[in-house]
């Protein structure tokens, strides 16, 4: 046994090795450069806590909480909505149902940096599909989806529907999990869609849907491609400057690593006191136990 | 632990330190024979790379000890200091004057002025402002490769026969109130506008005789500056807000048919001497005047005012082959290969001394003009000062917070200079180890 115990730990060896050069020792090495001033060439002076009271009083930092927090509380939900609502109707009996799971999982495949270009002509004030169609239906004066501060923070929300279907699919198997015994005592019972949706279907996807709200909200936190790509420097008047964003600024543009190890800390404990709080408010909501 | 595992264990790490050290080697330094490889990051792609590998193949053909290996590099200022921090950074890298300050102070470049005097390059080869953004601080730290100056580009289908084209800035308002159209609440065509492109919104200020900072005091917020701004808000309160909003959402990449200038949407813009390059590419039929960008009435003393910028080469610190990168710089500087690679790329010379064959046979039917823009006295260029990355930020957020109405110009300008004096406050301490005394400490 020994002998494969050792022979399992050299084929593990390659993934160990890349765990603790590639994750651990990074993450490490920011922990002790969040309390330092460095920029990268000259050696890392500590500071102490100053990077993190620094924070405190950093209106951008905080602008960015906000305007990320906004995002969260918008497109998590409302993703989740949709991913819902596209799993159920693929989970009906239709002909072509391959095609249209395909057909709606293939927009969550598209590389961020193409999706945020592809938005940009579609979101266009001037030109853009989307504005061409509301003027067509009638309304004079469309949205300056990209121009305007008030705007700007909904058109990222609408783009982060486009990758529901990595969350569908996820619904999708969690709904075909569901006994279908339990439909039958529903409809024995004289139960409706609704009813049957809310008193069965929502109840036994509950897990699913914590398990994807947490990995959305998570993944909504770190938003940074498509804001990075369609709104240049967080424009306009940094209504769409994000956490990230702003970590990346200080880091790349700013040569300031340490602050932004700190904000990247800072980030952790944000999304682990969520996640923490996310899992004990839905105690008596989410059922686990099916038998 | 029997033999047989000792010996797979060392052949995997074997293995693994081979290959970790031929990737190195096959991806950045495969040797020419008998020949010292002098690695060159560059951030131009596509046709201005290879213009330059014109330049890099000419170097090549007249060495024999020295081979140039020229890599276009995307995000190539983050990558060369990264590359630095590690130790294995490249011999020469392309850069941005923007960088020069931030990039020096940090301690990623090499003092190139001992290797300067060797190579007989002296100061007064070069126009003085670019040398002024090759040594900032005073510390020679990259010479250039293609510099520019900067003029109003004119359409000049929108000038009567025999108009003279605005001399004054109350005179390009005058010409944009007279030639704009705006239609049902559309902007149909823009005499002129602050914010295209949008490169230089930083700068108005120099225009009213503003800086951004005088000596080691930043002026963000001065008279000069915030009138600046008020000329800049007296725009879109011209088109209105939301009708500019929606016309520049329209305009497309700046190198595409699609370009404002280049689709007659705006008839003047500011822009540098490249513009006839794109002009020839896109829309070789716009007629078109370049003229010095005017002053006010009363800063008419600041004749030639433009802004002057240029790409760079550096040696980053820690490179292997620091004389024989130089001779590289060297051969690029010469007046020969220097007018060669500048007329390809649409730019005038960096240098003092300029052959008639130069101006004769530029792209640029204005070339004159941009030259002795870049000879003014007046010509300005980017704050020397290691936070300009931040300086751009809060300047850019400035500007669209007044051209959106959110803020007046003077609130925006003040808030801009609270949260700049703290951060150049911690740089100089910081960074440039400088202490600050508690009456400067005080906000």
């Amino acid at each position: 046994m020994k002998s494969e115990a050792r022979i399992a730990y050299l084929f593990a060896m390659p993934w160990i090795l890349g765990f603790l050069t590639f994750l651990l020792y990074p993450v490490m090495a920011s922990f002790f450069y969040s309390f330092t001033d460095f920029s990268v060439l000259r050696p890392p002076r500590f500071i102490g806590l100053e990077n993190y009271k620094e924070m405190v009083q950093d209106e951008v930092f905080w602008m960015t909480i906000r305007n990320t927090f906004t995002y969260v509380v918008a497109a998590v939900p409302l993703s989740a909505t949709v991913a819902i609502i596209l799993a159920m109707l693929l989970n009906t009996k239709v002909k072509g149902l391959a095609f249209y799971r395909t057909l709606f999982y293939v927009p969550s495949l598209v590389p961020m940096v193409a999706l945020g270009i592809l938005w940009l002509w579609i979101f266009n004030g001037e030109h853009g599909l989307l504005n061409m169609s509301l003027e067509k239906l009638g309304m004079s004066k469309p949205p300056n989806w990209l121009g305007d501060p008030a705007w700007s923070k909904v058109t990222l929300v609408l783009i982060a529907m486009w990758g529901s279907g990595n969350a569908m699919v996820i619904y999708l198997a969690g709904l075909q999990d569901i006994p279908q015994s339990l439909y039958e005592a529903a409809d024995l019972d004289g139960a409706r869609l609704v009813a049957k949706t809310r008193h069965v279907t929502l109840p036994m996807l509950s897990p699913v849907i914590l398990f994807n709200v947490i990995m959305g909200m998570i993944g909504a936190l770190q938003v940074f491609a498509v804001p990075y790509v369609m709104f240049p420097n967080g424009a306009p008047a940094r209504s769409t400057y994000f956490f990230t964003t702003y970590l990346f600024d200080n880091a790349f543009r700013f040569q300031r690593m340490g602050y932004a190890s700190a904000m990247g800390w800072v980030l952790f404990l944000i999304t682990l006191t969520l996640t923490f709080v996310a899992l004990r408010l839905s105690e008596r909501q989410v059922h686990y136990d099916r038998s | 632990m029997n033999i047989r595992t000792i010996a797979i264990t060392a052949a995997a790490l074997g293995l693994l330190g081979y290959l970790v050290y031929r990737s190195e080697d096959a991806t950045t330094r495969k040797p020419v024979a008998n020949k010292v490889t002098v690695l060159y990051w560059e951030k131009w792609t596509g046709d201005e790379a290879m213009k330059m590998r014109r330049i890099v193949n000419n170097f090549n053909a007249s060495q024999d000890h020295i081979y140039v290996k020229m890599l276009s590099i995307s995000g190539v200022a983050d990558k060369t200091l990264l590359a630095a921090s590690g130790g294995n950074p490249p011999d020469v890298a392309g850069l941005w004057d923007t960088q020069m300050t931030q990039f020096k102070d940090a301690g990623a470049l090499t003092d190139l002025a001992p290797l300067a005097k060797e190579f007989g390059i002296k100061e007064e080869d070069y126009i003085p402002g670019y040398w002024k953004l090759m040594s900032p601080g005073g510390t020679l730290v990259a010479f250039p490769t293609t510099p520019a100056s900067t003029a109003l580009h004119i359409n000049k289908k929108f000038l009567k026969p025999g108009e003279v084209p605005p001399q004054t800035l109350e005179e390009l308002d005058a010409f944009t109130d007279r030639i704009s159209k705006v239609k049902d609440g559309k902007v149909e065509l823009a005499g002129f506008m602050p914010a295209e492109p949008g490169w230089w919104n930083w700068g108005w200020g120099y225009w009213f005789g503003g800086k951004l900072i005088d000596g080691d005091k930043l002026t963000i917020n001065s008279p000069e500056n915030i009138r600046a701004f008020e000329w800049v808000l007296s725009y879109s309160k011209r088109f209105g807000v939301r009708e500019t909003q929606n016309f520049q959402s329209g305009f497309g990449n700046f190198s595409s048919p699609q370009n404002p200038f280049m689709s007659e949407k705006v008839v003047s813009v500011m822009q540098g001497v490249w513009m006839a390059n794109f002009i020839d590419l896109y829309n070789k039929k716009l007629p078109w005047i370049a003229v010095p960008f005017p002053l006010p009435k009363d800063q008419q003393h600041l004749k030639g005012m433009n802004f002057i910028a240029m790409d760079t080469l550096v040696i980053p610190t820690g490179a292997k082959h620091k004389r024989e990168a130089f001779e590289f710089i060297a051969f690029v500087q010469r007046q020969d290969q220097m007018e060669l690679l500048c007329s390809s790329h649409g730019k005038n010379s960096p240098l003092v001394k300029v052959t008639d064959k130069f101006f004769n046979t530029h792209l640029n039917p204005y070339i004159r003009l941009f030259d002795e823009l870049a000879r003014s006295p007046n010509a300005a260029y980017i704050p020397q000062i290691g936070i300009w990355p931040q300086m751009d930020s809060e300047l850019k957020n400035a500007f669209t917070e007044i051209n959106l109405g959110t803020k007046t110009p003077k609130e925006a300008l003040d808030a801009a200079q609270a949260r700049l004096d703290p951060q150049w406050r911690r740089y100089q301490q910081q960074v440039m180890g400088r202490s600050i005394t508690t009456a400067e400490a005080k906000p």
